[in-house]
């Protein structure tokens, strides 16, 4: 086993001060441990290690997995009684229904595995997810060690901070512990750590040194950043496999690499494309046009009078409700220029987002907006429940609510705009806002 | 939604059927209960909504009802035979084509699917891999917005993978996972039922089901059970690929990705991405918008997803490809006219876009013409109409002498063959089969022709008479389509053709007249290619002369004098307009035109200027559209306003507007309510009401029985007003006592 520093990069502070807290194998520890810190700090990485490489007897459990308690402690007892045991030996199975019994069960395992003279260690990864279970859990594990009298330690991982978790009754306080961002020097050793075994460590850094000077001004992410530079390695390389220049020729290698990575940097936590589409991207040479990502294919073919209603939502959308008569109506009397001056300073609806409005309204825009007569058909009616469940209306409000339901609409203007280009119908001129 | 008011339309029926046992009081309250019916059936989706088959079959058989009240019982059941035998090619014929359109989806995916755990299966430790192991492989499949289609689409895939890929194929929608835990247990439950497990395996699943709620990990330890169990004896034997056999990965669809909540989603991606170097998970979506959706879905975990789009036919070439092989063919008898098709059209594109719902449509059609037309019975293959039409019996005779297109016929012959016609049976028969056999040839012709017509007519700019097919076709079986106001224009432009253009043109139609040999256009291929030659050869004759003519025009322009050169440039304008001699390429175009021209009059004529044309085109567009495209409004209006139309009690048919006093109260009350306007006082409209009912009975209103018949009047009154409220045409206001509101305009 490599040793401590070797294997867990920039958090040398944190690791003494959990070794600290931890002690001797039989000291009693601190009852609970909470630590955050931002996605990708390395929070789970080092406590994992750190966990194995002192051969501590631990459990890790990822909470997401456990959406009952009843999983989450069955999952925890049942991985404590595998602990000496390799996985196909252990086939009792422990049932647990409450943290009554989880405490009962847990003093028993404990025993029967031997570990109760040295602390055991509950790491509780995602520990968001508990505030969703039942209210007793938190603060249960919270003060463990002092329940089930035994030498045991959890350990929160969250990415929120304690003050968002801790429980209206009150509760005991757990050490508290911040996993800082990672500083671009950081990022820059921990990246060029694990280099590629056929290409030297002084190549690869290089390599992350560009990557990083591009993508560092948005993009901080180590896991996003690592899948980027496994992306992008292959073409970087190439003049190198080619024959056309050497490692050292670095100037030569970012002529080669930039265009590459300014092209993916359209594309980073989207994910547009697969990455073998990207490798095969890259290696055909071809233009971005040719494959697009998933953005691209912003165009939906809609019915003809799934066309309208949209529209026709959009416009109840976002027009307030007593300009209906002067947009619709064919006599609606004189616009008085006076009332359009008087409030120069209205806000934008489309700043204001979509808002709801009833059946009838959006019918009687459809009818006037519509240039043949349309007869209120049962298909009129089960498209526009259609474009609910496309997501592209939302009903407000509850489901079962028959009489005069109500909707938003949600797409676009972009879109919308798009789709009444296909229809000419000139939606500008239609909404209240572009007066 | 199309079965539902079928359903309820054949509901209808049967209660009109049985009108003359009921008395209007019993028919009057199902007739209620249905009308009820009515808002429930809006609350559904029409792309989105996926019938109930189990509520389908009426109870009693289908080919009792055929003869219903018709005195022909005998051939009713050989027109049903005859329906259903049609109906089933039909069917199977547009299967067919499903199948071969999704053929290249299917193989796109499986060849995903075969890039997408590879280093699972190797165990590698590629560098690269190492780096990439978090991503889930996600086929992201667009198909449009057509919901109702999906199902079929889904179930081919399902079963091709099943039978090409993995056993593990599970299909998920969004309906059944309202949260993880669902989710997991319908994935669970589906993936265990997936293999034929041992009596050993199931003591030990049915043991830890009820006790573990399926968590990831417990499918994680079925999985590595399970396949070590196969990886020596290879239980899956269909599986033919050997990539596969090893390690099968486990594919989850997601039907409907956009009905999915993102919280489930993403957790359900959160768990599956830890536990992937266990489980080699393959997700599809199935998408029905745009592939935007799954950045609107999953802002955060879309990162441990490897997306690759696929996309599926549109639905429109779908419906394309489907009419040329169900209706622009010779191989079955059935025809639309230009409305009926024109409804089915009308309701796809307008409405749902749903190719199943147009072939259901169309089912509705093949099955309301053998119903309806008694001389269906000769619209099968030619060689079994003939026999057919020497059995005819003396009534079928005489419904033949009774078709229009077949009286035109016979006012335009010399009196002995009228006489002949009308009075001789063997005649008529022979002369029938003759019409048939006219109108199998014309078929043929027509459909070839019309494919040669739109090869020309979709080269032209701006679509005179539409791009697709399906249009050409509505406008020639609408009218002659030479006497339309496009076709003169569209002749124009044609010859003004290019010659490149033109000649891919010819080259299609040659294509056409070869794919299938004509009787009488089977010569056409070779007279098109011999145009295709001439204009091949015309290349070299012209480009030669083209030399010619620029060698002259040099010769012209040798004197630099601008005076001179001036008046040589307005010689040769004129010398250009003058000498308007056409080209050899503009010969031959223009013949290549008059030739089009002529087919097309010639064999473009609609049907229904052929005798006996009714045997075959189905003409009831009206009726389409009334079931097809429900108007729940209309029908409740007319049902109340008209309770003849539905009830057909002859008690109830009323002249103009007034109110017969035995109708049912619901009606009278609504028909009262019309005349009010937005507040209605309920003094005035029971009084009113009482008046209608008791009008017809000369009553001594001092008796003390009158008293107690008051009391029922006021009684029905006041549950007609209910029944109203709870339809919805009134509400109680506040704004007045002893009003109530109308929720409907109209009436004052």
């Amino acid at each position: 086993m490599l040793p401590l520093e070797n294997v867990v990069l920039c958090r040398e502070s944190q690791v003494s001060t959990l070794m600290a807290l931890f002690g001797e194998r039989h000291h009693f520890s601190f009852p609970s441990i909470f630590i955050y810190g931002h996605t990708a700090s390395g929070k789970t990485y080092v406590m994992e290690t750190l966990l194995k490489t002192s051969e501590l007897p631990h459990v890790i459990v990822n909470c997401v997995e456990c959406f009952t308690s009843r999983i989450l402690l069955e999952h925890i007892l049942n991985q404590l009684n595998c602990l000496n045991s390799s996985k196909d030996e252990c086939t009792s199975y422990i049932a647990c229904d409450s943290f009554n019994d989880f405490v009962r069960l847990f003093k028993k395992v404990t025993q029967d595995q031997g570990v109760d003279d040295q602390t055991v260690y509950i790491v509780l990864d995602k520990a968001e997810y508990l505030r969703e279970m039942e209210a007793n859990l938190l603060p249960a594990f919270l003060r463990l060690q002092e329940l089930t009298n035994r030498n045991v330690t959890v350990i929160f991982l969250s990415q929120i901070v304690w003050e968002k978790f801790r429980p209206n009754t009150g509760c005991f306080e757990p050490f508290i512990m911040y996993f800082p961002d990672y500083s671009i020097g950081h990022l820059q050793k921990i990246l060029s750590h694990d280099h590629p075994p056929e290409y030297s460590a002084d190549f690869y850094a290089a390599y992350i040194n560009i990557l990083l000077g591009v993508f560092y001004t948005v993009c901080r992410d180590l896991k996003e950043l690592r899948h980027l530079a496994a992306l992008n390695f292959s073409k970087y390389c190439e003049p190198v496999v080619k024959g056309e220049a050497n490692e050292r020729d670095t100037r030569k290698l970012w002529r080669n690499i930039e265009p590459h990575l300014k092209k993916a940097m359209h594309t980073v936590y989207l994910r547009e494309i697969s990455s073998s589409q990207w490798e095969k991207l890259q290696h055909d040479d071809t233009e971005m046009g040719q494959l697009k990502g998933l953005s691209a294919h912003a165009h939906v073919e809609l019915p003809y009078y799934s066309k309208f209603i949209l529209i026709a939502a959009y416009l109840a959308s976002y027009n307030p409700t007593r300009t209906d008569k002067r947009f619709f109506l064919k006599h609606h009397g004189k616009i008085k220029k006076a009332s359009l001056m008087k409030k120069p300073e209205k806000t934008s609806n489309h700043l204001l987002g979509p808002k709801p409005f009833p059946l009838d309204r959006l019918l009687a825009i459809l009818y006037s907006i519509v240039d043949s007569r349309v007869a209120p058909t049962a298909n009129i009616f089960s498209q526009i429940t259609s474009l609910v469940k496309l997501q592209l209306l939302t009903l407000v409000g509850h489901d079962d609510q028959l009489d005069g339901p109500k909707y938003k609409c949600t797409v676009s203007l972009d879109f919308v705009r798009a789709i009444a280009r296909t229809v000419n119908f000139d939606i500008i001129k239609y909404l209240y806002d572009f007066l | 939604m199309q079965w539902e008011t079928l359903f309820l339309r054949s509901q209808f029926d049967l209660m009109t059927s049985n009108q003359k046992y009921l008395s209007p009081q019993t028919s009057y309250r199902n007739f209620l209960s249905l009308l009820l019916l009515y808002p429930h059936l809006k609350a559904q989706g029409c792309f989105v909504f996926k019938p109930d088959f189990k509520r389908k079959k009426v109870s009693f058989p289908i080919a009792d009802y055929f003869n219903e009240g018709k005195s022909l019982s005998e051939d009713s059941k050989l027109r049903f035979d005859t329906c259903q035998l049609l109906w089933q090619q039909m069917k199977s014929e547009a299967e067919e084509l499903q199948e071969e359109l999704n053929k290249n989806l299917f193989d796109n995916l499986i060849e995903f699917l075969g890039k997408s755990h590879l280093e699972f299966q190797k165990k590698s430790t590629n560098w690269n891999y190492q780096i990439k192991s978090r991503e889930i492989p996600t086929a992201a499949i667009v198909l449009g917005v057509n919901v109702t289609d999906h199902d079929l689409t889904f179930k081919g895939l399902t079963e091709m993978l099943k039978d090409t890929v993995t056993p593990y194929v599970v299909s998920l929608q969004a309906k059944e996972c309202p949260d993880v835990k669902h989710l997991l247990q319908k994935l669970a439950s589906q993936l265990m039922g997936c293999v034929d497990i041992e009596s050993t395996e199931e003591e030990y699943v049915q043991s830890s089901q009820r006790k573990m709620h399926y968590s990831m990990a417990f499918l994680s330890t079925w999985y590595r059970s399970i396949t070590k169990k196969t990886g020596s004896e290879s239980v899956n034997k269909k599986v033919t690929s050997s990539q596969w056999k090893e390690s099968p990965p486990i594919v989850i669809i997601l039907e409907d990705i956009e009905s999915f909540s993102t919280k489930v989603l993403q957790d359900f991606i959160i768990i599956s991405s830890q536990h992937l170097h266990e489980l080699p998970i393959v997700l599809v979506f199935g998408i029905a918008t745009s592939p935007i959706i799954i950045h609107r879905l999953l802002p955060q975990a879309v990162s441990s997803l490897c997306i690759e789009l696929l996309q599926s036919l549109s639905c429109k070439e779908h419906l394309a490809k489907l009419l040329d092989k169900l209706l622009l063919t010779t191989r079955f008898p059935f025809k639309l006219n230009e409305k009926a098709l024109q409804v089915l059209t009308n309701i796809f594109l307008y409405h749902d876009f749903s190719v199943q719902n147009f072939i259901k449509g169309l089912q509705l059609a093949v099955l309301e013409h053998f119903y309806s037309q008694p001389l269906s019975i000769l619209c099968c293959d030619l060689p079994e109409a003939k026999r057919r039409i020497y059995s005819l019996s003396e009534d079928q005779c005489e419904s033949i002498r009774r078709l229009p297109s077949f009286m035109r016929y016979v006012e335009k012959q010399i009196p002995e063959k009228q006489v002949a016609l009308l009075t001789h049976e063997r005649f008529l028969k022979e002369e029938t089969l003759r019409f048939l056999e006219e109108l199998h040839i014309y078929h043929e012709n027509f459909f070839l022709v019309l494919r040669c017509f739109h090869a020309f007519v979709s080269s032209l700019p701006k679509y005179p008479l539409g791009r697709q097919i399906r249009e050409l076709y509505c406008a020639c079986l609408e009218k002659n389509i030479w006497e339309s106001q496009e076709y003169e224009p569209i002749l124009q432009l044609l010859r003004m053709l290019a010659k490149d253009e033109l000649i891919a043109v010819l080259q299609k139609c040659v294509e056409v007249f070869k794919s299938s040999p004509g009787k009488q256009l089977g010569s056409m291929a070779e007279k098109l290619q011999e145009f295709l030659a001439q204009f091949q050869s015309l290349d070299e004759t012209e480009s030669n002369e083209e030399e010619n003519g620029s060698g002259s025009q040099q010769k012209g322009f040798q004197k630099t004098d601008l005076y001179h050169l001036q008046k040589s440039l307005l010689e040769m304008k004129e010398l250009r307009s003058s000498n308007k001699k056409q080209t050899k390429f503009e010969v031959h175009r223009d013949r290549v035109v008059d030739l089009i021209d002529n087919l097309v009059r010639k064999f473009l004529s609609p049907p229904d200027t052929q005798t006996l044309y009714e045997v075959v085109y189905f003409t009831g567009a009206h009726m389409l559209r009334e079931h097809l495209n429900a108007a729940p409004r209309i029908a409740l209006h007319t049902a109340l306003n008209n309770p003849y139309h539905y009830l057909k009690n002859q008690a109830l048919k009323s002249e103009d507007d007034s109110i017969p006093n035995v109708a049912p109260d619901i009606c009278i009350a609504y028909k009262l309510h019309l005349e009010c306007s937005r507040l209605i006082n309920l003094v005035d409209w029971s009084e009113a009401f009482a008046t209608v009912v008791t009008a017809a009975e000369e009553t001594d209103p001092n008796s003390t029985a009158s008293e107690e018949i008051k009391e029922i009047i006021h009684a029905r009154f006041i549950r007609a007003v209910s029944e109203l409220e709870l339809l919805g045409f009134i509400k109680p206001t506040k704004q007045k006592t002893d009003h109530v509101a109308r929720l409907t305009w109209g009436g004052c």
